[in-house]
């Protein structure tokens, strides 16, 4: 089932088209990989999902991006509704400087008027339960955010944003800062995730791509050049530029 | 862009490619030495099996190591499992090379049953299948490939008019000729199935160049 359509995406930022006539769908309980060389566009594509690239001066859109039908481009979207059902984790695992249980329930107390202490409580175990971290951080609580290694960093950060219940995942290099264990165990804790959401990874690591995508596309130069199932992409890419990249004789 | 995978490709390449020249030269022997009646040189083609085999082995590591160092991705990955795949089916004609000599050796110091018109037949066509299997993975012509694979079923014929012919003609009549005739059957069978495995070959390389897969799909063979 497709939770993400974009139909003749066009994107500039000011004179510069950062994305081309970009057409994809993007699948529920799927984990689709975007790959590509530095400033292709799959960063600018992936900020499109949730319009973070509206933060950035001059930039214009024109086509559709629709998210469960609805057209996430028109001016009249709830940013803080589209944001909450579309979240992002970052390269650097940026939690708030408070403390894990703040960082958890900071989306919610947000996005909901009143909350029982109890109703926290419980988001706070289920979102830290998700991402695997509640046998490790149960006591610790209210220790500081930022006293975790880089991988609970990481994965309180996506327990930050699954306590607000998105429906998609975008994930932009979301390994790059971690070592090759913690990689595997966030890779490991995506594939459960996906059962739940839909993921969409941004990632220059082209292994990894390969190893945790259900689907992927290869960008470059703003254009979408080629995208399908993963196994497609990466043993016998139709694009003479795909299997240039993924082969590493370009880029 | 030069990537120091490709380097490792070539001599991937050039290994792969002694194996077939190696081969090659054991089934030629292997026929000449059933024509000539030469215990001499059937004991060199089984003698020199082991080098084969040897050589099979390092191409085989050579996979590996590149799979494990590399990660390679699609045409490369397809160009190493390949090699991997036409090694293993090179090194088995080897073995039937060998099988034919074995065979040779039981033959040579009997009278000849009948003078062999079709065997050779099947040997010429055998090797041609086989030269070709070779030239196609060098060369990455899917169109020779599918040649060879046409060429099968002609293969599959002679066999079976050999079959026959020392079936009804020589053992049905003669019991006592099924010790000279049994061997030449096998060898037949043996010839047959090298040209199966030089078709293998040629569905390997058709998947390496365009990522069909040709095996047990003989309707994609357009």
């Amino acid at each position: 089932m497709a939770k993400i359509i974009t139909k003749n995406l066009n994107l500039w930022y000011g004179n510069f088209q950062a994305l081309k006539n970009i057409n994809s769908v993007f699948e529920v309980n799927r984990i689709t990989a975007i790959i590509g060389p530095s400033g292709c566009g799959k960063s600018t594509l992936l900020r499109v999902f949730n319009r973070m690239n509206d933060l950035i001066e001059g930039v214009r859109t024109d086509g559709e991006v629709l998210i469960d039908d609805i057209n996430a481009l028109n001016s009249h979207t709830d940013l803080v509704v589209l944001r909450k059902k579309v979240g992002m984790v970052f390269q650097r695992p940026n939690p708030f400087p408070l403390s894990i249980y703040e960082n958890i329930v900071f989306g919610e107390k947000i996005h909901a008027d009143s909350i029982t202490r109890d109703k926290l409580d419980e988001i706070v175990k289920k979102s830290l339960r998700d991402v695997l971290l509640w046998d490790e951080l149960k006591d610790r609580l209210n220790e500081p955010a930022l006293r975790l290694s880089l991988e609970q960093r990481q994965r309180l950060c996506i327990a930050r944003l699954i306590a607000v219940k998105p429906d998609v995942l975008l994930m932009d290099e979301p390994c790059s800062a971690l070592d090759p264990q913690a990689t595997a165990r966030i890779e490991e804790l995506m594939r459960e995730l996906k059962n739940n959401y839909t993921i969409i990874i941004v990632t220059h690591n082209m292994q990894q791509a390969a190893r945790v995508s259900d689907d992927a596309g290869f960008m470059l130069l703003g254009e979408l050049i080629e995208f399908g199932k993963t196994e497609d992409i990466f043993t016998k890419p139709k694009d003479k530029r795909t299997e240039d990249y993924i082969t590493g004789r370009y880029g | 862009m030069d990537r120091h995978i490709d380097e490792e490709l070539k001599e991937l390449h050039k290994e792969i490619l002694s194996i077939g020249v190696l081969t090659q030269e054991a089934i030629f022997k292997s026929i000449e030495a059933l024509k000539n009646r030469d215990k001499a040189e059937a004991q060199e083609v089984i003698d020199t099996d082991s080098r084969i085999d040897t050589l099979e082995l390092e191409v085989d590591e050579r996979c590996i190591d590149l799979i494990a160092r590399y990660q390679p991705l699609a045409s490369d990955l397809r160009f190493i499992t390949t090699g991997m795949k036409i090694n293993a089916e090179l090194e088995r004609i080897a073995d039937l090379a060998v099988d034919i000599c074995q065979r040779v050796l039981d033959l040579v110091d009997k009278p000849l049953l009948k003078p062999l018109i079709d065997i050779p037949k099947l040997s010429d066509i055998a090797q041609t299948m086989i030269r070709d299997a070779i030239d196609a993975f060098i060369k990455k012509d899917v169109v020779l490939a599918k040649k060879v694979i046409l060429s099968d079923a002609q293969a599959d014929e002679l066999r079976n008019l050999v079959q026959e012919e020392l079936i009804n003609d020589y053992m049905a009549h003669d019991a006592s000729t099924a010790d000279r005739a049994v061997p030449l059957l096998l060898i037949a069978r043996h010839l047959e199935r090298i040209c199966d495995h030089a078709t293998n070959i040629a569905e390997d390389v058709v998947y390496m160049v365009e990522a069909k897969i040709l095996r047990h799909h003989p309707e994609e063979l357009e």
